[in-house]
């Protein structure tokens, strides 16, 4: 007896299911989709909005010294900050919306944005 | 020798799901030994004899085998009352509570696949449910949604043509004369 005579009608209508409801369970669950922007703030002002389709090096002033910025295909990360505890710089790599990294002593961050806007957090 | 004043009589429905549990016990050894690329992702062997039990000796049954499994399999392994072992049960009976209400599915059309598939969700689910209030309160637990029920949905599938075969293969045994 082969093994597809042991699929019924009904198992070949639930195997249909259950593919749809995982296939859309991954644009569902990892909503906002694929980073493609990433926004470098300095002092609360939008200093860059940068694609994240090009590979290139942004190099921002803050009150401390430069803060070097890495931009890569899908990803972008905080190379170096002058600030004293490294915290966005340890922070590597960032790749999915709503992804930020805060150097606040430079006052800059880069935050990653997708198609659709998540929100970090959400308070009633 | 002296009389026990109770008298623990071992009826064959007993032996029976002592054998059945055991079967179940050492497939979720042979579950363990398996590598998993994510903890929780991992074929369920067991829920194999789940299913054979279920369709041949009924619902009542297939509980005392899960349950049972589950103890032992936990103590044998070593996480008897380790949050695994309130994974693994939560994931049971979950399952055991979706196969309560899907085998009353037309068994024309429904088969042993479809109650694998449904049990895996069931399973994963409850487990998911049980890690975020407990283990992990976090929402970025459910970015793994999709890996699990994906996992849930193959290794279902291939549990269930497992036990369609087993099922197919052996004949269903005499109807027991005794109560």
């Amino acid at each position: 007896m082969s093994w597809l005579a042991l699929i019924k009608p009904g198992d070949w209508l639930l195997i249909l299911l259950g593919t749809t409801l995982v296939g859309a369970s991954f644009p569902l669950f990892w909503q906002g989709g694929l980073a493609d922007r990433a926004i470098v703030r300095q002092n609360g002002q939008v200093f860059a909005e940068v694609d994240l389709r090009s590979r290139r090096q942004l190099e921002v002033p803050g009150p401390l010294g430069p803060t070097l910025i890495a931009i890569e295909p899908g990803r972008a990360r905080v190379l170096s900050d002058p600030g004293p505890r490294q915290y966005c710089v340890r922070q590597g790599w960032l790749m999915r919306p709503g992804e930020i990294a805060i150097c606040a002593p430079n006052r800059v961050s880069v935050q990653i944005t997708g198609r659709t806007k998540v929100y970090d957090s959400i308070s009633y | 020798m002296t009389q026990s004043v109770i008298e623990l009589t071992v009826t064959d429905q007993d032996r029976r799901i002592a054998w059945l549990a055991t079967a179940a016990v050492a497939l979720s050894l042979v579950d363990a030994a398996i590598p998993s690329p994510l903890p929780g992702v991992k074929p369920g062997l067991a829920n194999i004899v789940t299913l054979v039990v279920l369709a041949r000796y009924g619902w009542a049954t297939a509980v005392w085998v899960s349950g049972l499994r589950v103890l032992a399999g936990s103590l044998l392994l070593g996480y008897f009352l380790a949050p695994g072992f309130f994974l693994s049960l939560t994931g049971t009976l979950f399952s055991l509570a979706t196969l309560g209400l899907a085998r009353y599915l037309p068994a024309r059309w429904f088969g042993p696949v479809s109650l694998s598939i449904l049990a895996a969700f069931a399973h994963i689910g409850g487990q998911l449910v049980l890690a975020r209030l407990w283990l992990i309160p976090h929402d970025g637990l459910f970015l793994l949604t999709p890996v699990f029920a994906l996992a849930a949905l193959v290794f279902g599938t291939i549990n269930g043509l497992i036990a369609a075969k087993l099922l197919s293969d052996t004949p269903p045994p005499p109807e027991p004369d005794h109560a």
